[in-house]
C-alpha cells in the first residue's frame, strides 16, 4: 500500500502571529518556520503503518516556494521513502492545494492519503475534505485511530459529542487530530541520510489547475484587546466581585 | 439573495448551533432556507420552523442520513444547493466534515469559521489561533461558509413555516458507520453553557476533576480541560477548549490549573469574563482573565463551592 502524506510549512506552533503595520497581513518576516504540527502527525502515522507492514511507501509532498524542501527533508529524515515538491509562488486557498494534490493522486495513486486536518496559520480544516471530493475517495477526517482491514480503513474519528468510528473502503482520505500519535524526533544518522533520498520538484503550473485567487484578503486586525485585569487576595473577594462588578452569578 | 442552512442535530433533536448560524444567514440577507437532512428527525425539522428568519424549512427525512457521513451528506446538499447564493453550516465536527467537501464538489473556495458577516460578500474570521483577524471578501458565485456558532446570537422565535418533505439523496458507498461513543453528562454542552470552568494539567489526575463538579453544579456550568489535560488522558476529547478543539465564548470562563497556551486563549478568550486560578503568578492565562486568584487550586476549589 502506497500511502501520500501533504505537509505544509508554517509558523512554529510555539511563535505568536504579529499582524503588519499596515494590516496587509501577518508579518512573517524573520519567523521561525516548521512543518505544521498535525502534518508531523499524518508523517508519523505513514511511517507506522510502514513499520507494520501494511504500508510500502511513503511519500511526502508539499506546495510552495523552495523553502518547504526543508519540511520535506525532516519528512524523509522521520523516514518517509520519497519526497515531491510541487513548486509555486503564488498565495493558494485550500482548494487549489486540494486539486494539485488531486492531480498527484491520480499520477501516483496512493491507496491512502494522510493529511493534517488543519494548518495552524489559516486554521481552514479543509483540504483533506476537499480532495476526498475532488477523488471521489471516503473520508475519515479528525482521526485518533486508524487500522486498516484487508480492503478498509477503520477511523475513530474526534467528534464533538464524544468519539465516532467509521470503516472506509480504500483508497481513502484521512485526517489527522492530535491524538493520533506522538511524533518522534529526527535522528542525526538519519538526518544525513535524508539528503540523499529522492526530492522531486515539478513546477505546479505544469499540473494544469487555475490557481486564480477566488477570495480576496481585504485586510488583517489585530484581534481585540481584553483589558487587564485584576488579581483578586481571596475567593471571598472574588465571588464578592464576581456577583456585584462583573454580575455573572447571582 | 437566498441562504441554505444545513441545520445541526444529535439523537433527532436540534442543536443550538443551528440558531445562531441562522442570525449569521439573516445578516447575509434574503431568503433563509434550513435544510435538517438525517433520520428520524422530524422534530427537528419542526423546531427550525419556529426560529425567527427562517423562510422554509426542507426536510430529509431516510435512514441514508442516520449518521451525517459526509460523503453522500455532502452529495445531496449539492444536489439541492441550485439557486443559492450561501450555503452555511455550523464550524461543529459535523460542519467541518460535510462543508468542505460540499465547496470542491461545487468547485467553490470555502470562507470557514466566520465571526461576523460585513457584507453578502465579505466577512471576518480568526487566523493563526486567533492572534489575527482577516477580512475576507468572497469573488465566488456561490458562497461556501462555515459559522463558528459563538460569535453569534441565537435568532429568537417565529410563528413555524412550513416544513417540506423531500425524497432526495442516495446511500453511501464510500464509508460505513461502525460506532459512537458518546460521552453522557447532566451537564449543558460546552458550546451552549453559560458558564464554563476547565482544568489544566494542574489538575494533575483525572480524579481530582471531581472536584470541579461542585463548583460547576452550583453554577449551572459545563466542565472543560485544556489540550493538555486531555493528552495526559484526565478527560475525554471532547472536553477539550482550544485552537483545535471547542471554542467557546460563555458569560463566565473559569480557568483553574490551566497555565494558558495561545492554543487554548484561542478557544476561550472571547469570553465575557474570564477567572483564573493558577498557583504560578506569571502563567499567562493572567494576561487575559479579567479576575485572577494566585493560590493553590486544591484549597480554592472547596472554599470556592462553600461561597457560592
Amino acid at each position: 500500500m502506497k500511502v501520500l502524506v501533504p505537509i505544509k510549512r508554517v509558523i512554529d506552533y510555539n511563535v505568536k502571529a504579529r499582524v503588519k503595520a499596515d494590516n496587509s497581513d501577518v508579518d512573517l518576516t524573520n519567523v521561525k518556520m516548521a512543518m505544521n504540527p498535525f502534518c508531523e502527525i499524518a508523517v508519523e502515522e505513514a511511517i507506522r503503518l510502514k513499520e507494520a507492514g501494511s504500508a510500502t511507501e511513503v511519500i511526502a509532498v508539499s506546495i510552495g516556494d523552495k523553502a518547504c524542501q526543508e519540511q520535506l527533508r525532516t519528512a524523509l529524515a522521520l523516514g518517509a521513502d520519497k519526497a515531491i515538491h510541487i513548486e509555486t509562488d503564488a498565495t493558494l486557498e485550500s482548494l487549489h492545494v486540494a486539486k494539485l494534490l488531486a492531480k498527484l493522486v491520480e499520477q501516483e495513486n496512493p491507496e491512502l492519503v494522510i493529511l493534517g486536518k488543519q494548518s495552524i496559520d489559516a486554521d481552514n480544516n479543509q483540504t483533506g475534505q476537499m480532495l476526498g471530493a475532488l477523488t471521489k475517495r471516503g473520508q475519515g477526517t479528525f482521526a485518533s485511530k486508524l487500522v486498516i482491514e484487508g480492503s478498509n480503513a477503520v477511523v475513530t474519528r474526534e467528534v464533538d459529542g464524544g468519539l465516532q468510528t467509521v470503516s472506509l473502503a480504500l483508497p481513502a482520505i484521512v485526517t489527522t487530530d492530535l491524538r493520533l500519535n506522538e511524533p518522534r524526533y529526527a535522528t542525526l544518522p538519519n538526518i544525513m541520510k535524508a539528503k540523499r533520498k529522492p526530492l522531486d520538484v515539478i513546477a505546479a503550473d505544469s499540473l494544469g489547475v487555475d490557481l486564480t485567487p477566488r477570495v480576496e484578503l481585504v485586510r488583517v486586525d489585530e484581534p481585540a484587546k481584553r483589558e487587564a485585569g485584576v488579581i483578586v487576595e481571596s475567593v471571598e473577594e472574588l465571588v464578592t466581585k464576581l456577583k456585584t462588578e462583573a454580575k455573572v452569578i447571582s | 439573495m437566498s441562504v441554505l442552512v444545513i441545520a445541526e442535530h444529535e439523537n433527532g433533536v436540534l442543536k443550538p448551533e443551528t440558531a445562531k448560524v441562522i442570525t449569521a444567514a439573516v445578516k447575509i440577507g434574503g431568503d433563509v432556507d434550513v435544510l435538517v437532512a438525517g433520520s428520524n428527525v422530524a422534530a427537528a425539522a419542526d423546531s427550525v420552523a419556529g426560529i425567527a428568519g427562517v423562510t422554509s424549512v426542507k426536510l430529509v427525512d431516510d435512514a441514508n442520513f442516520e449518521h451525517q457521513l459526509a460523503e453522500n451528506t455532502a452529495d445531496l446538499v449539492v444536489e439541492l444547493a441550485g439557486g443559492y447564493s450561501h450555503i452555511l453550516a455550523s464550524a461543529s465536527t459535523t460542519g467541518k466534515n460535510i462543508l468542505p467537501r460540499v465547496a470542491a464538489l461545487l468547485d467553490k473556495s470555502q470562507i470557514s469559521e466566520i465571526i461576523d458577516v460585513v457584507d453578502a460578500d465579505t466577512f471576518k474570521r480568526p487566523i493563526y489561533a486567533g492572534n489575527a483577524i482577516a477580512t475576507v471578501k468572497s469573488l465566488e458565485s456561490q458562497k461556501v461558509i462555515t459559522v463558528r456558532a459563538s460569535a453569534f446570537d441565537a435568532a429568537g422565535e417565529q410563528g413555524p413555516v412550513s416544513v417540506e418533505s423531500l425524497s432526495n439523496g442516495a446511500a453511501n458507498s464510500l464509508s460505513r458507520f461502525v460506532g459512537v461513543e458518546q460521552t453522557e453528562s447532566e451537564r449543558p454542552e460546552l458550546t451552549a453553557a453559560p458558564v464554563i470552568i476547565s482544568g489544566g494539567r494542574g489538575m494533575q489526575n483525572g480524579d481530582n476533576f471531581a472536584l470541579l463538579n461542585g463548583v460547576a453544579d452550583k453554577l449551572g456550568a459545563a466542565i472543560g480541560a485544556s489540550r493538555a489535560a486531555v493528552d495526559a488522558g484526565f478527560v475525554p476529547n471532547d472536553m477539550q477548549v482550544g485552537q483545535t478543539g471547542k471554542i467557546v465564548a460563555p458569560d463566565l470562563y473559569i480557568a483553574v490549573g490551566i497555565s494558558g497556551a495561545i492554543q487554548h486563549l484561542a478557544g476561550m478568550k472571547d469570553s465575557k469574563v474570564i477567572v483564573a486560578i493558577n498557583k504560578d503568578p506569571e502563567a499567562p492565562i493572567f494576561q487575559v482573565a479579567d479576575y485572577g486568584l494566585v493560590a493553590d487550586l486544591f484549597d480554592v476549589l472547596p472554599e470556592l463551592e462553600q461561597a457560592l
